[in-house]
C-alpha cells in the first residue's frame, strides 16, 4: 500500500482500541521475569559456550604480538579468536568502527580478542591471561584542542545539510537591535541502557542465527552479512525483547560479531554479554559538542537573524552530531545560518543516542533563547510564542503539517503556574533552597519509513501479527496489537503479536522516533488486505464492509469474524510505503518543558522539584505507554542537565568513568513528580494511523529547561553541561 | 576472577589462625566490595576465609556507657539500632547516606571500614595504579581527578576513602578492636587506623598481616547536635564529593570529620576550638596543607559551605 495523499476517515478513527491507555500486553511477562532477553535463550542453544571480549588496553596504536600460550591452556578454553585467525572482516553500513581490532587499534576497548570457554568464569579468567603487546601511538583525544582542525563533513544519511544559509545572516545579525553571541558545550554521553549488548550465536552449517539485542533487525541482517562476508539469506536475527537501547543498539556491534566468530571457531553456540565496563568505550556514545549560537532581534523581540554552528568529533568517517537540526525550523527569522564541523578523534564511535542532533542542539539553543528573552526583558514563554511560525522558515512555502508549539507553551505555562516564576533571578527562597523555574521548547522530526507486516486470522477468530519490529521497552507490542484489534474489529485479547524476528516481514525497526508510526502503518496495510480477504470470503463487497465488536457487517448482514475462515487460516501481508507528503509538508513533533528546581544556597546541590511536558505528536496510540516514554525521556533529560558526562582522559585516550558507578544517571531520588499533557490531535499527512513518534520528543529541551531554572533560581548562567555543583560554587552568596 | 580455595571459620581466633596458615588469603564478610574486586582481578586472594558465621554481629553497651559494635553487624542493622539512632545519630545518618538498601543489608561494620577506593584508575586494570600494582605509577594525578583527594595525598596516590560510616566513626572517636593469629587483642583509635598513601598507597591501614577486626567501640554518648551532610552530584547512590559529619555542642565546640577529601576520614582535633569562629576559619585551618588538583580544588570550598549550612542549622 502506498500512502501518497493525506488520510481520510478510516477504521483507525473508531478509536475503540487505539488511543486507549491499555496496559502493555507483554507486561505480565516483564513483571514475572519470564520475558526472555537475548542472553536467556538457552533452550535452543543446548551445549552453548561462553564468550568474553578482551578490549584494547590503549587508546591508539597497534598490536605487535598476541601471546595466547597461557590463555589457550587455561581450564575450559575452547577457542580464541583474534584478527590473526578471524578471517577477513568488513564493516557494516551504519557504524564505521571496526568491530574487531588488529593490527591497528582505533580506540580504547576496541575488541582485540574473544575467548570462548565452557563457563563464563573460565572465559573471563582466561581473558586475563591473554598477553597482548602494543605499540602506543599518539592519538587525538582532546576535542576542544582539536576544534580548529574541524572540517565541514559530508552530508550523512540521517542528518541535515551540514551547511546552509537563508537570506543574509551576517548582514542581518550585524544590524540587529538586540544580539546574543554565546558558546555552549555538551559532553560525551553514554546510553547506559539496563540490558548490556548481548548475543547468542548459533551456526547450522552456513546458516547463522543470533539471539541478540538490536533495534533495527533489517540493518542488523544487512550489516552482519556484510561484516562476515556471508549472504543475507543465511542470517536470522531474533530480538524479542530489548532491555533499553536509546540508539545504542541500532545494529551490529562487537558482541554479535564476536559471538558469531566464537561460535564458528568453537563449533558450538556461543553467548556473550558485553561486560558493563567495556560498553562505554567499546560501543557508541553521543558525541560532545561545542556550539556557537547567534540570535539577532528587533526591539520587539522578532528574530531577524539566527545562526547555529556546532563542532563535534568522531572516528574518521563517523556521522556528525547534527546539533543544528532544530534551529533550521523551530523559530521564524528571515536570515539563517547553520554550520556543522567535525574533528577526527581516536575515541569510541560517536553515533545516535535518543534524539541525535536535536537533544544536543536544544541543550544550547534553548539556553540561548532564555538569555535572549532576558536581554529583551520579555517573558521566555512569550518570546518563543512571538517567534513561532506555521511555515518552515528555511523553505518558505512549505507548511508544517501540524504545529501546536505555541499551544504547548501557553497551555503548559498555565498548568505549571508559570506566572509565579520570579522575574528577577535569585529572589525566590524556601529555607536554604533557592527556587527557580525554567522553560524550553521541544522539537523533534517525525520521520516515517516503509514497514511490512503479515496478519493471520484463524478459525478461533484469533488475529496474529508478524513483523520484525522491535520493542525496547517502548510499548511496540501493545500498539501493534491495538492497531490489529482496531482494524479487525476485535478486542486486544484476540490479538497475538509476534515481533523481533528477521524471518518476519521487514519493518521500520526502532530508531529515530519512527518506530511507532511506521510499524503500525505496516500493520494497517496488512490488515486492509486481511479485511478484503475476509469480506470476499463472506461474500461481501470489501468497500462496504465494516469490522466492529468481533463481527463483520455489510448492509443488514453480519457474521462473527471467525466465520470467514473456511480452512485453516486467512493470511495477508503488505507493506506501507510513502509518496511525497513528507516533502510537501514539514513534519515534526513539538512540545514544551517546564521545570522547577531548588538549589541549596550553601552547597549548590540542585534538586528538580517539578516537571511538566506538553507534547504535540499526532494521534497518541496508547496514552499510557506514550506517557511512559515521555517521563523516561524527561528523566534522561535530568541526567543530561545535571550529571551525565563521559570524561575523557586526554593523556591516555579513553572515557575514564566507564561503569555505572562512575557514569551517573538519575536515581529515583532525583526525579520528582512528572506530569505529561498530550495535546489531542491527529496528523493525516503522516500515514493512515495519523500518528507520530514521541519517545525522543520527551527528551528534547529538558536539559535546557533545567539550566534555565537554575539560572532563574541563582542568577548563575552555566553554559557547559552538566550543571554540577563546582560550576555554581562561589557564585552564590549565602545571604542571597 | 582467579581460582581460589574457601573455608568457613567459627571463631575469631580460628579466623586469624587460618589466615596465618594460608599466605595470600583474605577474610570474606559481606563481600560487597571484595567479590567485585576479585571479578576484576584487582584483588586476587588464593584463599577466602569466610567469617560470616562468627558471633560478631551483636551490638552491646559497654561498662563505661559506650557501645560495642560487632564487626559483622550489617550496616542496615547498625543504622536501625535504637541506641545508635538516639545517641549516635551522626552514625545512623552516615550509614543511611551510603550505598543502597540492598548493599547495606550485606555490608558489615568492619568491611565498611576496609572498603577500598573508588578511584576509576584503580578499577581499570589497563591503567597504572600504585595502589593496585605498587610501583606502576598513578594515572589519576594527571588524569580525571574531580572525585579524588585534596589533602594527605602523595605523588604516588590521590585516592580517597569512600566510606561514609568511617567519617562518623572518626567524629565519634571510635576504637577498633582486633585479634591477631596469636590471639592477642589490640585496640586502635580510629584516628590511628588509616595510613596516608606516602610511597606505599597499597598499605591502607595499620592492621598487621592476618589481624582481624572483631568490633568497633564507641565512647559514651557525647550529646550535642548531630549532622551528616553528604554532597554529591545526584541525590542518592553515589560516593561523596565531600561529606561533613559534625557534632556540635552547646558551648560552641564541635567534633568535625570530613569525607571524600583524603585517603581517610579527615579530622584535626587540635583546630576544633576554632569552630565558633565559623566555617571559613575552620576550613582554612583544616585544609592548610591541602594539595588539590585543578579539577578538585572546589572540594575545599564545598566543605566550607556544607559546614556553614550545618553551623547555621546548629545555631538556629
Amino acid at each position: 500500500m502506498k500512502f501518497d495523499k493525506p488520510a481520510g476517515k478510516n477504521p483507525t478513527d473508531q478509536m475503540k482500541v487505539i488511543g486507549k491507555p491499555l496496559d502493555r500486553i507483554d507486561g505480565p511477562l516483564k513483571t514475572t521475569g519470564t520475558a526472555k532477553y537475548a542472553y536467556e535463550y538457552n533452550e535452543p542453544n543446548k551445549g552453548h559456550a561462553y564468550g568474553y571480549i578482551v578490549g584494547a588496553a590503549i587508546g591508539k596504536g597497534r598490536i605487535d604480538s598476541i601471546n595466547q600460550y597461557a590463555a589457550k591452556r587455561a581450564p575450559g578454553v575452547l577457542a580464541i579468536v583474534t584478527y590473526e585467525n578471524a578471517g577477513p572482516l568488513q564493516k557494516g553500513m551504519f557504524y564505521v568502527d571496526r568491530l574487531l581490532a588488529g593490527p591497528e587499534i582505533d580506540h580504547y576497548h576496541q575488541a582485540v580478542a574473544v575467548i570462548v570457554a565452557e563457563t563464563f568464569e573460565q572465559a573471563r579468567s582466561a581473558a586475563a591471561l591473554l598477553k597482548v603487546n602494543y605499540t602506543r601511538l599518539k592519538g587525538s583525544f582532546d576535542f576542544k584542542a582539536l576544534k580548529d582542525s574541524s572540517i565541514t563533513p559530508k552530508r550523512g544519511a540521517y542528518g541535515p545539510a551540514p551547511q546552509s544559509e537563508v537570506g543574509n545572516f551576517k548582514g542581518a545579525f550585524d544590524t540587529a537591535d538586540v544580539k546574543l553571541d554565546q558558546t555552549y558545550t555538551t559532553p560525551d554521553q553514554s546510553h547506559a541502557m539496563m540490558e548490556p549488548h548481548a548475543t547468542i550465536a548459533r551456526w547450522d552449517g552456513d546458516k547463522l542465527t543470533c539471539w541478540c539485542s538490536i533495534q533495527q533487525l533489517n540493518w542488523g541482517v544487512r550489516d552482519l552479512a556484510n561484516v562476515l562476508g556471508i549472504p543475507k539469506e543465511n542470517v536470522r536475527l531474533i530480538s524479542r525483547f530489548i532491555g533499553g537501547g536509546f540508539g545504542g543498539k541500532g545494529t551490529v556491534l562487537s558482541d554479535i560479531v564476536a559471538a558469531s566468530l566464537g561460535a564458528r571457531a568453537a563449533g558450538r553456540p556461543v553467548k556473550i554479554a558485553l561486560q558493563r565496563p567495556l560498553i562505554f568505550n567499546n560501543t557508541t556514545h553521543r558525541p560532545a559538542t561545542i556550539q556557537r549560537i547567534r540570535i539577532g532581534t528587533k526591539k520587539d523581540g522578532t528574530i531577524t537573524a539566527i545562526g547555529h554552528e556546532s563542532w563535534s568529533g568522531n572516528l574518521p568517517g563517523g556521522m556528525s552530531e547534527s546539533a543544528t537540526a532544530p534551529t533550521s525550523s523551530l523559530y521564524a527569522g528571515a536570515n539563517r545560518m547553520l554550520h556543522l564541523r567535525q574533528a577526527v578523534l581516536d575515541l569510541g564511535e560517536g553515533n545516535a543516542m535518543r534524539a541525535p542532533g536535536e537533544a544536543s542542539g536544544m541543550m544550547a539553543l534553548e539556553i540561548a533563547m532564555d538569555e535572549m528573552a532576558e536581554k529583551l526583558k520579555m517573558d521566555p514563554v512569550a518570546f518563543r510564542i512571538l517567534n513561532d511560525t506555521q511555515v518552515d522558515p528555511a523553505e518558505n512555502k512549505r507548511r508544517f503539517s501540524t504545529r501546536l508549539l505555541a499551544k504547548c507553551l501557553s497551555e503548559g505555562a498555565e498548568k505549571f503556574n508559570w506566572n509565579r516564576r520570579p522575574d528577577s533571578v535569585g529572589t525566590m527562597k524556601e529555607g536554604k533552597w533557592l527556587i527557580g523555574m525554567g522553560v524550553a521548547s521541544a522539537v523533534r522530526g517525525a520521520p516515517i519509513t516503509k514497514s511490512a507486516a503479515r496478519v493471520r486470522l484463524n478459525k478461533d477468530g484469533i488475529v496474529t501479527v508478524e513483523t520484525d519490529m522491535t520493542d525496547l521497552g517502548t510499548g511496540s507490542y501493545t500498539i501493534i496489537g491495538q492497531t490489529a484489534a482496531e482494524m479487525m474489529g476485535v478486542g486486544i485479547e484476540k490479538v497475538i503479536v509476534k515481533i523481533g524476528d528477521s524471518s518476519f516481514p521487514e519493518s521500520s525497526g526502532s530508531g529515530g522516533q519512527w518506530g511507532a508510526a511506521s510499524s503500525t502503518s505496516g500493520v494497517y496495510a496488512a490488515c486492509i488486505k486481511l479485511r478484503e480477504a475476509v469480506a470476499r470470503s463472506l461474500g461481501f463487497d470489501p468497500e462496504k464492509t465494516e469490522f466492529s465488536d468481533g463481527k463483520v457487517h455489510s448492509g443488514s448482514r453480519s457474521f462473527v469474524l471467525r466465520a470467514a475462515v473456511k480452512t485453516e487460516e486467512i493470511v495477508a501481508e503488505d507493506e506501507m510505503t510513502y509518496g511525497e507528503l513528507s516533502k510537501q509538508y514539514a513534519q515534526d513533533t513539538f512540545g514544551a518543558h517546564f521545570v522547577e528546581v531548588g538549589v541549596n544556597v550553601y552547597t549548590c546541590e540542585i534538586r528538580v522539584r517539578r516537571m511538566l511536558a506538553v507534547c504535540h505528536a499526532g494521534r497518541i496510540l496508547n496514552p499510557k505507554s506514550a506517557r511512559s516514554q515521555v517521563i523516561g525521556a524527561m528523566t534522561m533529560g535530568v541526567g543530561a542537565a545535571l550529571m551525565e558526562d563521559l570524561v575523557v582522559d586526554k593523556n591516555r585516550g579513553f572515557f575514564v568513568n566507564h561503569d555505572l558507578a562512575g557514569y551517573e544517571v538519575p536515581v529515583h531520588a532525583d526525579i520528582p513528580y512528572q506530569e505529561v499533557i498530550m495535546l489531542d490531535d491527529v496528523d493525516p499527512t503522516m500515514s493512515p494511523m495519523k500518528a507520530k513518534g514521541i519517545g525522543e520528543l520527551g527528551l528534547v529541551g529538558v536539559a535546557a529547561a533545567i539550566a534555565n531554572a537554575v539560572y532563574n533560581a541563582t542568577g548563575v548562567r552555566v553554559r557547559e553541561y552538566p550543571i554540577t555543583i563546582d560550576k555554581l560554587l562561589g557564585k552564590i552568596k549565602i545571604d542571597a | 576472577m582467579k581460582s581460589f580455595t574457601y573455608e568457613r571459620v567459627h571463631t575469631p581466633a580460628e579466623a586469624a589462625a587460618a589466615a596465618a596458615r594460608m599466605p595470600g588469603s583474605k577474610f570474606l564478610a559481606g563481600g560487597t566490595n571484595l567479590l567485585d574486586l576479585m571479578k576484576l582481578q584487582i584483588e586476587t586472594p588464593v584463599h577466602l576465609i569466610d567469617i560470616g558465621k562468627l558471633e560478631l554481629n551483636k551490638i552491646e553497651h559497654t561498662l563505661t556507657g559506650g557501645l560495642r559494635i560487632g564487626a559483622l553487624l550489617s550496616n542496615t542493622d547498625l543504622a536501625a539500632d535504637l541506641s545508635v539512632r538516639r545517641d549516635y545519630q551522626i552514625l545512623a545518618r552516615a550509614l543511611l547516606a551510603g550505598a543502597s538498601g540492598q548493599l547495606r543489608n550485606k555490608a558489615t561494620t568492619a568491611g565498611n571500614l576496609l572498603q577500598r577506593t573508588r578511584c576509576p584508575y584503580f578499577y581499570d586494570t589497563n591503567q597504572p595504579c600504585n595502589k593496585r600494582v605498587p610501583g606502576s605509577g598513578c594515572a589519576a594525578i594527571t588524569g580525571f581527578s574531580r572525585q579524588l583527594a585534596v589533602i594527605g595525598s602523595s605523588n604516588a596516590c590521590i585516592a580517597t576513602h569512600p566510606s561514609d560510616m568511617a567519617v562518623a566513626m572518626m567524629a565519634l572517636d571510635a576504637v577498633i578492636e582486633t585479634i591477631n593469629p596469636k590471639g592477642k587483642v589490640r585496640l586502635i583509635p580510629i584516628a590511628d587506623f588509616y595510613r596516608l598513601p606516602g610511597k606505599t598507597p597499597h598499605i591502607e591501614t595499620v592492621l598487621e598481616k592476618n589481624e582481624l577486626i572483631t568490633s568497633v567501640v564507641l565512647p559514651p554518648p557525647s550529646g550535642g547536635m548531630h549532622f551528616y551532610h553528604k554532597v554529591r552530584d545526584r541525590s542518592s547512590y553515589a560516593f561523596a564529593l565531600v561529606s561533613v559529619g559534625a557534632i556540635l555542642h552547646k558551648d560552641g565546640s564541635g567534633q568535625i570529620a570530613v569525607g571524600g577529601v583524603a585517603a581517610k576520614p579527615w579530622r584535626n582535633k587540635s583546630i576544633e576550638k576554632v569552630v565558633p569562629l565559623g566555617a571559613k576559619a575552620f576550613t582554612e585551618k583544616l585544609f592548610a596543607k591541602a594539595r588539590p588538583t585543578q579539577e578538585n580544588a572546589f572540594k575545599i570550598q564545598l566543605v566550607e559551605r556544607a559546614l556553614e549550612g550545618i553551623l547555621k542549622e546548629g545555631r538556629s
